[in-house]
């Protein structure tokens, strides 16, 4: 995972970025030598004069599964949008390990990068099948052209086969993602998050909607990617975050407010206050 | 069990669409040119010449219809202005049959009858080259697509979706009807072209050439049909889906959304752009009314009323109400946009899926 930092990665990212040319598919850039695989320094974006985040500074190790807790509007979401680039800082840096700057690329060139996202609401192409929706999240070259020529290959059939698997859809395969339930829907967005072969995994609310045996069944999985991949979870299920057992960041009024084991967080005089307490 | 992509091209139709397809061919590339040939014109079975060109101008309208259908139905991009990038293919074709009428105009001069009205004396220089066939079938290719390319490129980059894209390609068209409404535009003003007497060198109102417009598109017809087939059963046609489903999804998970809807808006330009080009020698005229709005909406209603995302339903949906607005508009001629408007409604409130869903839904209880 840790791959030394070859040394035109940044410059093939510029120029990949400045060539406007979408969907290409990017060799290994992220350094992650310093052990930080995501720095967030000093973010701030407002919307209409409303402080979403105010001075975040945040970062996340290379292997580490990391839990974001904090009230409504504490800017978990619009941290990840940062992240993702669906929203441009007013100011601060966002680096993916040592050498990307996050800040000056679009959504599908940081996609191509290894970072993953799942939203709150699950949003998975409810009009095609459980297997088709795997397939197109799978790594490949994703530029029109390669699209209009595409075919599977055999281990791409059997990766999308394995994943099936892992997220106990394997009998659904053939079936419109969107007659699936809820808590099946979230499977099939992990699982789509999966076939991109993702570093950096960013969760919003992975439980939500789902039955306690789900959850359960969630946390084994997410632990087991841990140390392979980098997982923030944004969540507000306590007993799953409890069950995670990582690192928690609590966020209020967008920035940190405190951060460490979950037992040192809540028993935090001013988290108490903010967050648990009244 | 699960087929490789390509195959797809195959088996995504099924083996009556294929048959359908054959004996469609049969019917437009041999039977009805040969009826309309061989058989003299008493003759019970013989194919009049106000039908080859109905036919004809029908299939055009089809091409339209499909061209709109990969757009709405597919990419979820609804296009008020698919009348421009007609009317650009069949200007652009037209300049060539204006061409070609050489010194036979009522006022016996090498240059179109409307610029000798004007007093011009020579072709302005956007005409150049339009006496050559080969000139007049690149630039009906190569028009819509850079006006398609242009456009598309900046709004889908700025990302307008839905309703404002739709309202922007309708100012779009309008704006162009206007300048092509003027005479100093260099096209025929609002009596555009008109009076074609050749193409080729060949008599344009002969019935060979006429069964050779015919066949030329149903041909054309049949390969857009093939064509959409292939793309939307491609992954190409599963992220397109995919992108008006849940746009922010697909860029998530690394597709560039740019790049595929640019394609799929440029081919159906090119597309409609070619059934202008086969469209006006048959119907003898091109004027600027193409560019109207309404004729746009109408295109709309053509693929809403077949069933979007279904290909064959905009053929359907076409033909079905071509032919409703032929009787309306002898019958009850001031009535016909209203009722144009109620079938637009009806459909929207009780066949979301057109005339294709309605098959289905009566294949299914049929089966069930």
């Amino acid at each position: 995972m840790t791959s030394p930092l070859t040394p035109d990665a940044t410059e093939k990212v510029e120029h990949w970025a400045g060539s406007a040319a979408g969907g290409h598919l990017l060799r290994e850039g992220v350094d992650t030598s310093h052990k930080v695989i995501l720095y967030l320094e000093d973010i701030s974006v407002s919307f209409d004069g409303f402080k979403a985040l105010n001075n975040l500074s945040l970062a996340i190790d290379a292997g580490e599964l990391r839990c974001i807790i904090g009230p409504n509007g504490a800017g978990k979401t619009t941290m990840m949008d940062v992240i993702t680039g669906k929203t441009r800082p007013d100011s601060g840096t966002c680096f993916f390990g040592q050498t990307l700057d996050l800040t000056r690329l679009t959504e599908p060139q940081i996609a191509h990068l290894g970072i993953g996202r799942k939203f709150q609401k699950p949003t998975i192409f409810e009009h095609h099948t459980v297997f088709e929706n795997l397939e197109l999240a799978m790594k490949t070259d994703k530029r029109a052209l390669a699209s209009l020529f595409a075919w599977l290959s055999l281990e791409g059939r059997d990766r999308i086969a394995d994943t099936l698997r892992l997220i106990r859809l394997d009998h659904e395969a053939d079936r419109p993602a969107g007659l699936l339930s809820h808590g099946q829907k979230q499977w099939l967005e992990i699982g789509m998050l999966l076939m991109q072969e993702p570093k950096l995994l960013l969760l919003d609310e992975p439980v939500a909607g789902m039955t306690d045996d789900e959850t359960e069944r969630t946390g084994e999985l997410f632990k087991s990617l841990a140390g392979q991949h980098s997982l923030v979870v944004v969540e507000h299920d306590m007993a799953f975050v409890e069950q995670l057992g990582g690192k928690v960041t609590v966020l209020h009024e967008g920035s940190v407010l405190a951060e460490g084991d979950l037992a040192t967080v809540q028993a935090d005089e001013r988290v108490i206050e903010v967050y648990l307490g009244r | 069990m699960r087929t490789p992509l390509t195959l797809r091209f195959f088996t995504a139709m099924p083996r009556s669409g294929w048959i359908a397809l054959g004996l469609f061919a049969v019917l437009t590339l041999v039977l009805m040119p040969a009826l309309h040939l061989l058989l003299p014109e008493g003759h019970p079975l013989h194919v009049s010449n106000y039908i080859i060109t109905l036919g004809g101008k029908l299939m055009c309208y089809a091409i339209v219809a499909v061209a709109m259908d990969l757009i709405w139905g597919y990419a979820g991009i609804l296009s008020l202005g698919h009348g421009l990038f007609f009317a650009l293919g069949g200007y652009a074709f037209g300049m060539y049959l204006m061409r070609q009428i050489g010194r036979d105009g009522s006022y016996q001069s090498d240059l179109p009858d409307f610029m000798v009205f004007l007093d011009w004396k020579e072709l302005p220089w956007y005409w150049a080259g339009s006496d050559s066939f080969l000139w007049a079938v690149f630039l009906v290719i190569a028009l819509p697509a850079v006006v398609a390319y242009v456009f598309g490129y900046f709004a889908f980059r700025s990302r307008i979706k839905g309703v404002y894209f739709s309202i922007i390609t309708q100012a779009l068209t309008f704006a162009a009807m206007l300048l092509f409404f003027r005479n100093e535009t260099g096209f025929g003003g609002n009596n555009g072209f008109t009076d074609f007497k050749r193409i080729l060198g060949y008599d344009i109102t002969s019935p060979e050439m006429r069964a050779t417009l015919f066949s030329l598109s149903a041909l054309t017809l049949m390969f857009t049909l093939l064509l959409g087939r292939w793309l939307t059963t491609s992954k190409f046609g599963r992220v397109l889906a995919a992108i008006r489903d849940a746009e922010s999804r697909v860029m998530f998970i690394g597709y560039n959304p740019l790049h595929y809807k640019l394609f799929v808006w440029v081919l159906s330009a090119v597309l409609c752009g070619i059934a202008g080009a086969l469209y006006v020698p048959q119907v003898g005229i091109i004027n600027p009314g193409e560019m109207s709005p309404a004729n746009s909406i109408e295109i709309a209603i053509w693929a809403a009323v077949g069933g979007r995302g279904t290909l064959i339903g905009p053929v359907i949906g076409a033909a079905l109400v071509n032919g409703f607005k032929s009787f309306f508009t002898v019958a009850f001629p001031e009535y016909w946009l209203f009722f144009l408007g109620a079938l637009f409604v009806g459909v929207t409130l009780w066949l979301p899926e057109g005339v294709a869903g309605l098959w289905k839904r009566i294949r299914s209880r049929g089966t069930a």
